[in-house]
């Protein structure tokens, strides 16, 4: 029962687009380009470990004669994030055609509070990296007058809650900032999508009590559902669609009350 | 059960056991939970089709390789593909057939992974003319105990090759796997059936038969009685060229458009399979598959139960266990008679009897065929009863110098082990060798004494 957007159009693509994969490494992105290839889309995959980008790009390769090229942001260069889209334009012939970011960053912050440290490293991860890519791709295509953005934010940030605020601020920041991008490249018939996923399976939640929930999904199904929505050019991407009605509950309680929970 | 530990079983349900569980998404991660660091024993598993608890560490730590899921290269002019051993023959199938490759050999469900084919050593239809899948293999990336990482073949490390190869994740983690693909005309195969009145008269079958085809098997109804004991359906199957297929395939020999598959929705609060639905199924199956040939795809004929996901799922709660059993070409006949009589007087009622012929023994140190003949039969789980029969059937089996696979054993004890499988020796000194201090340990292995 996906919820299906009223004023939805798919993006404009050529017949092999090029989209750029930041934090290909994640198992989401993985599945998510495994999707891209079958179509015969191109890709940079992109994240700070070449070698492990390797074997995906192999994985992918093998699978399908596509072009898969990797771009390697290095942790120590602070200025990885502000050349990574002039990077991509430059490894492909023509550019690229859409950017999805996938890479985030989970801190548990149940019993303790962060150090400043922590605190500055997941704003500038789950925010700041992402908002300068996704900025800087804005502008490639509004230039370029078609393609996509999408990101994935998380149900994290739709409201804040004591164990990962942190977390949950840095993504709500990415909705808003996703938001923005949005509602000015709309005019332009650039789709922006906002992934908004609950939790999902994958290294990034393993050995926390969500690991085991119920409501927790397959990778699968959540780059299932993304691609869909990219195609489709929809704005906010609940996944799985359980989410939606869950964060609508959360959402309207009132504070008096929602400070007392434990969640 | 604290965070981290699941409830686990093989693929017939039962024994039920708790391991705590970790799940690497790359080959870094995998060999990362080796280290000794983690403490306690520790058993691969791969998408969990053996039917007993080879794939369980009860109390342990178990380690699920189902997202080592890449392939890394392949060679289109030899056939030969390199990928993580997580990946499944559905995923190799999915991507290879369309482009004219298919298995060499290939167990009766896709849903099993590289590593499970090799740590198994499985066989498929064509045993009495190609081996098993671990003939097809030239290269297995281990991880061992210490954490090292070992590639093996026949010329590199052969005494862990050949341990590994069938070794049921004994010897270390198997991280990748290098193995040949083997070209197909179509993904068709042109199948022969016949309907043979006893068991003398499949076994003859095959005897006249299995050399002029590439895949033999016979579906053996356990319901019949006295002189209609054994008697079955024989289909040998050999390569469809494109121009045996049906018109609308002719010109696209490898497309199978996506058949659904259809989930068995719950689990019964008991088996449905009674001795009456069993008997009933089985007159209507003898009955309607006449002799004659058929065209049929590759899915229908290699793997009838992947259709149903989760048809495990009918024996109800308890579960059941499949009987999988071995006898050399010599005792066969004898063999095969007392196992059946046994199974038809226990009034045990068997779904599936599959009958398959096998050829010479590749190696591999607990691999279970050399020429003779497999039978394997579903039994449903009754506490207290099926042991009994189960020593019943293991009796007839070392009286006939036969054996049990160890993929499908949930039941057997040490002795009986050590008895059918002469190897054993062998494969403990090289287990000792590179696992001395037995990280590597299974529920199974610990029942069957491997210590
Ligand atoms: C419907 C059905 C039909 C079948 N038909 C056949 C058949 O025709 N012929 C046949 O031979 N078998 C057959 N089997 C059995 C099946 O092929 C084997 O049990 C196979 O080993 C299952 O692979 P898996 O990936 O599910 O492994 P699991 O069941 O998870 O594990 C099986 C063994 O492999 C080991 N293992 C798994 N992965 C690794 C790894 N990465 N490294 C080291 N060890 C590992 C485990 O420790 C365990 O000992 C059938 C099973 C089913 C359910
Ligand atoms: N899993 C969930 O429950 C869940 C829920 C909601 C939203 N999300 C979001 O989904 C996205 C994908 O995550 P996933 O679940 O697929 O998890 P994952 O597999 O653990 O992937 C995390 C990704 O983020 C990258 N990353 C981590 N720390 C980084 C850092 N400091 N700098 C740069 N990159 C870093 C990782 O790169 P390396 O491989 O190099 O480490 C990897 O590519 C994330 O944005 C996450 O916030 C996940």
């Amino acid at each position: 029962m996906p919820f299906r957007p009223l004023f939805s159009h798919p993006p404009k693509l050529p017949s092999h687009p090029v989209i750029l994969v930041v934090g290909a490494t994640s198992l989401i992105a993985r599945e998510l380009c495994r999707r891209f290839a079958a179509r015969g889309w191109r890709i940079v995959l992109a994240g700070r470990r070449g070698d492990a980008l390797e074997e995906i790009a192999a994985d992918l390769r093998v699978r399908w004669p596509i072009e898969v090229t990797t771009l390697v942001l290095s942790p120590q260069d602070p200025g990885a994030a502000d050349e990574c889209v002039a990077r991509a334009n430059a490894a492909v012939a023509g550019g690229i055609d859409g950017v999805v970011v996938c890479h985030g960053k989970l801190i548990q912050e149940e019993d303790r509070f962060l150090s400043p440290r922590e605190i500055r490293d997941l704003i500038d991860v789950n925010f700041t990296t992402a908002a300068v890519i996704l900025g800087t791709a804005a502008a490639h295509l509004e230039q370029r007058g078609g393609g996509f953005l999408a990101a994935i934010s998380s149900v994290a940030g739709d409201r804040g809650r004591q164990s990962n605020y942190n977390y949950g601020a840095a993504k709500a920041g990415l909705t808003a900032y996703l938001s923005g991008l949005r509602n000015r490249l709309a005019v332009k018939g650039i789709p922006v999508l906002t992934i908004k996923p609950g939790f999902v399976a994958t290294p990034m939640i393993a050995g926390t009590p969500a690991e085991d929930s119920v409501l927790t999904a397959t990778p699968r199904r959540v780059a299932d559902d993304i691609d869909r929505a990219i195609l489709r050019g929809a704005d906010i991407l609940y996944t799985p669609w359980y989410w939606r009605p869950i964060l609508l509950i959360i959402r309207a309680l009132p504070e008096a009350v929602f400070k007392r929970l434990r969640m | 059960m604290s965070a981290g530990e699941r409830s686990l079983a093989g693929w017939g349900r039962q024994p039920r056991t708790v391991g705590s569980v970790s799940e690497p998404t790359t080959l870094a991660v995998a060999r990362e939970s080796i280290a000794p660091a983690h403490g306690g024993s520790l058993i691969p598993r791969g998408l969990g089709r053996a039917y007993g608890d080879s794939a369980c560490n009860d109390h342990g730590r178990v380690v699920v390789c189902e997202r080592l899921d890449r392939f890394r290269s392949f060679d289109p002019r030899t056939g030969l593909l390199e990928a993580e051993a997580g990946t499944s023959l559905d995923a190799i199938i999915r991507t290879f057939l369309p482009r004219g490759w298919f298995l060499p050999t290939t167990p009766g469900t896709r849903q099993v992974t590289l590593g499970g084919a090799v740590a198994a050593d499985v066989h498929g239809k064509n045993h009495h003319h190609r081996g098993s899948f671990g003939g097809f293999v030239d290269v297995i990336e281990l991880c061992l105990a210490d954490g090292s990482v070992v590639r093996c073949s026949r010329d590199q490390h052969p005494d862990l090759f050949f341990a590994t190869l069938g070794g049921m994740g004994l010897t270390g983690l198997i991280l990748a796997v290098t193995f040949r693909l083997v070209p197909v005309p179509s993904a068709w195969v042109n199948v022969d059936y016949r309907r043979t009145r006893d068991l003398e008269h499949t076994l003859a079958t095959f005897a006249e038969h299995d050399a002029r085809y590439e895949h033999s098997v016979a579906w053996i109804d356990c319901m019949a009685r006295g002189r209609r004991l054994g008697r079955s359906i024989a289909m040998h199957g050999s390569e469809a060229a494109a121009s045996d297929l049906p018109v609308p395939w002719r010109g696209r020999p490898w497309d199978l458009s996506v058949r659904r598959a259809h989930t068995f929705p719950f689990t019964p609060p008991c088996s449905l399979l009674s001795p009456t639905t069993v008997r009933i199924f089985n007159e209507l199956f003898y009955h309607s598959h006449g002799s004659g040939r058929r065209v049929v795809d590759i899915h229908s004929y290699f793997y009838p139960l992947d259709g149903i996901h989760h048809w495990n799922r009918m024996y109800g709660p308890s579960g059941f266990i499949q009987y999988q059993a071995f006898f050399p070409r010599e005792s066969s006949h004898a063999g095969l008679r007392r196992l059946l009589g046994e199974i038809v007087r226990s009034g045990a009622a068997s779904f599936l009897a599959v009958l398959k012929s096998c050829g010479p023994a590749d190696g591999a140190l607990l691999s279970y065929l050399e020429p003779g003949h497999t039978l394997a039969l579903d039994i449903p789980y009754a506490r207290g009863t099926i042991d009994d029969l189960c020593h019943r059937l293991d009796r007839i089996l070392l009286d006939h110098g036969g054996r049990l696979y160890l993929a499908k054993d949930a039941m057997m004890g040490p002795t009986t082990f050590r008895a059918m499988y002469p190897r054993l020796p062998e494969f403990l000194t090289v287990k000792r060798r590179y696992d001395p201090n037995h990280l590597f340990s299974s529920s199974q292995s610990r029942r069957l004494g491997i210590e």
